[in-house]
């Protein structure tokens, strides 16, 4: 194994470690469980009350609230990994933690990507193992299964990589804590964002519906949220009633295209280039 | 591919390898006209010194010297605006160069959420050098944390987090050992244990790097200072170099003119009521002061006391430092 290799491996492991032990998980785990049972209680009521549905407006209300669940999990998701990633880079060179590691051997590059793929590894976990609690959940309750539940959870991964990615940017630049801040804040602004291009869309209003498309290129969590929300509902009943509810933020018409796909590996791969850079020149 | 006898272009002939390797080693810390501005605040101006192979070097100067920043250059991680380093050979540029280089930094802070030998782990693997688990808690035990080696470091306490960090900085088997401050939180117990570990590093032919507000500590252990002064190398050198001159001082009744005159001939003197101080030169011989107070006795005079004296470090570093100041003006 080359020295590169591993530095990045000890180091992911060592955060791997810290998401582990420290308070951040314990929280983000008792959100998690609140919000599942909120779910399962929400899906229960669904299930008592559909009865005068027809099977396909049954399946629309299911598929409407998993992904309003699912947006709740995915918030959870990058609050946690943003305000673990803005302190483990941050908050280790201001307390001097960060000394002792880079007078290693160790290219400063590599223990970069090794925090990061630490923090992706943590991500993708959470979101799997949250995400794959809630579908058992939903099929329990309501008898719905998703139509692409690997795809789905995989790209609310992505999605978390694409928020931690820029935490670990932003904690470069300025404080641990505004690092966390600003992220979650940059997510919140672009999901926003794409919720006002799709009023925009509806209302045929052409600049209103570019700011969603813009945003979602500048940071493509939204757009990757949206290709999640499609994997997870039903495509019939979205085929059957889809028109109606156009625009509406918790179904998604569209799935994600190859290029979109494409360009947030860039976009990472950007960031995390650029955070090295800054990472690089940085007096300690 | 065999190397032939004559050399080739590009690469080392036997001939030359073989000098080569006859070449004394490199020194431990070697590193030229340091410079280092952070925004309109100079911190290290032209700072060039070595560190030979298992030779202990103070690093000694008032608060915001440099001497910090100049640690931090010699281990990359501060970028100096000018000036060039090598490390056990290498160029600090090249990561390699720290691969036998132990660093106890002023700032020092260990994983919380980390066990003492979790984190004495962590810095072997990083090292790439494979350290037994035996060796590893042997290292937590030479600086008495042998019993905490299972809590978590969070729970520390600042002299212990400071022992940790030791232990941290000679658990890769060193070749060169780098400590800022590395007694700032300790009790004189641990100051001691200080002392041990580094004569037991220069017995182990490690070379050390030290910075020390304990001038005292510094005097006793080191076998060459670099006094830093804004920035500068104000003067480096061995102590009997640095310290040069020793005196003795006696205490005497019945001082007659030819009792003072043989006193005067040792060497300069200064007299205050009975005691007596002469400048001793600084390769005495050994009979210089047994002769002396032989003589002196023949001559009547009334010995009380004779001991010998040294300038200290401090007081040379004073010294040094206002002349300096004086120098600016
Ligand atoms: N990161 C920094 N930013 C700005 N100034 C700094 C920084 N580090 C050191 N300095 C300045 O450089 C000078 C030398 O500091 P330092 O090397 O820490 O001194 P010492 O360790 O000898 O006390 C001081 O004037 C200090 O204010
Ligand atoms: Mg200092």
């Amino acid at each position: 194994m080359t020295t590169a290799a591993r530095t990045v491996l000890t180091l992911a492991a060592l955060t791997l470690k810290e998401a582990a032990r420290r308070r951040v998980l314990r929280a983000l785990a008792a959100l998690t469980v609140v919000l599942l049972a909120l779910s399962a209680w929400g899906f229960s009521r669904i299930a008592a009350e559909t009865d005068s549905l027809t099977s396909g407006e049954a399946k629309l209300v299911a598929s409407q609230v998993l992904n309003l669940v699912m947006f709740g999990m995915s918030l959870i998701a990058a609050l946690g990994t943003a305000f673990l990633a803005g302190p483990t880079l941050a908050g280790e060179i201001e307390s001097g933690m960060a000394l002792s590691v880079l007078a290693r051997p160790v290219h400063r590059s590599a223990v970069l990507v090794g925090k990061w793929l630490g923090l992706v590894a943590f991500g993708s976990g959470f979101v799997a193992v949250a995400g794959l609690a809630q579908f058992l959940i939903v099929r329990a309750t309501v008898g719905y299964w998703p139509p692409q539940p690997v795809a789905g959870l995989a790209l609310l991964a992505a999605q978390t990589t694409v928020l931690l990615t820029l935490g670990l940017l932003l904690a470069t630049v300025v404080s641990p804590m505004a690092s966390g801040i600003v992220s979650v804040g940059l997510f919140g602004a672009t999901w926003i964002a794409g919720v006002v291009s799709g009023i925009g869309e509806v209302l045929r209003n052409e600049s209103l519906a570019r700011v969603g498309t813009v945003s979602r290129m500048v940071l493509p969590t939204d757009g990757l949220w949206r290709g999640a929300m499609h994997s997870f509902q039903d495509p019939t009943a979205l085929a059957q009633f889809g028109a109606e509810m156009d625009g509406f933020p918790f179904l998604s018409l569209a799935p994600l295209t190859l290029t979109y796909l494409a360009w947030t590996a860039v976009w990472v791969a950007l960031i995390l280039a650029l955070t090295s850079v800054s990472f690089l020149r940085r007096d300690l | 591919m065999t190397a032939g006898p004559t050399a080739r272009p590009g690469g080392l002939g036997v001939d030359e390898a073989r000098r080569l390797a006859e070449l004394p080693p490199s020194p431990a810390v070697w590193c030229s006209g340091l410079r280092k501005r952070y925004g309109r605040q100079t911190a290290v101006d032209g700072v060039s010194f070595t560190v030979g192979r298992g030779e202990i070097v103070g690093l000694l100067g008032p608060n915001g010297a440099g001497k910090t920043s100049v640690i931090k250059i010699l281990l990359g991680l501060v970028r100096p605006d000018a000036g060039e380093v090598l490390l056990l050979g290498r160029p600090a540029r090249d990561p390699r160069s720290r691969a036998r280089v132990g660093y106890l930094p002023e700032l020092f802070r260990y994983q919380p959420w980390l066990t003492p030998g979790e984190v004495l782990a962590l810095h072997v693997r990083l090292a790439g050098v494979a350290v037994p688990a035996e060796e590893r808690r042997a290292c937590l035990a030479t600086v008495g944390l042998a019993d905490r080696a299972d809590d978590r470091v969070g729970g520390f306490s600042k002299g212990m987090q400071q022992r940790l960090g030791l232990a941290v900085a000679l658990v890769a088997r060193p070749e060169l050992v780098v400590l800022d401050e590395p007694t700032s939180a300790l009790d004189p117990v641990g100051r001691a244990d200080v002392r041990d570990l580094l004569l037991a590093l220069r017995s182990r032919q490690v070379a050390v790097l030290l910075n020390s507000h304990l001038i005292g500590e510094v005097e006793r252990v080191c076998d060459r200072v670099v006094i830093l002064d804004k920035g500068r190398v104000a003067a480096a050198g061995s102590l009997p170099e640095l310290l040069g001159r020793r005196e003795l001082r006696l205490r005497l009744g019945g001082v007659s003119a030819g009792a003072e005159q043989r006193l005067a001939a040792v060497g300069p003197l200064t007299r205050d009521g009975d005691s007596f101080t002469v400048a001793l030169p600084a390769e005495a011989d050994p009979t210089t002061v047994p002769d002396l107070v032989a003589d002196l006795v023949a001559l009547g005079v009334r010995v009380h006391a004779v001991e010998p004296g040294r300038i200290s470090l401090e007081e040379r570093l004073l010294g040094i430092l206002r002349a300096g100041r004086e120098g600016d003006r």
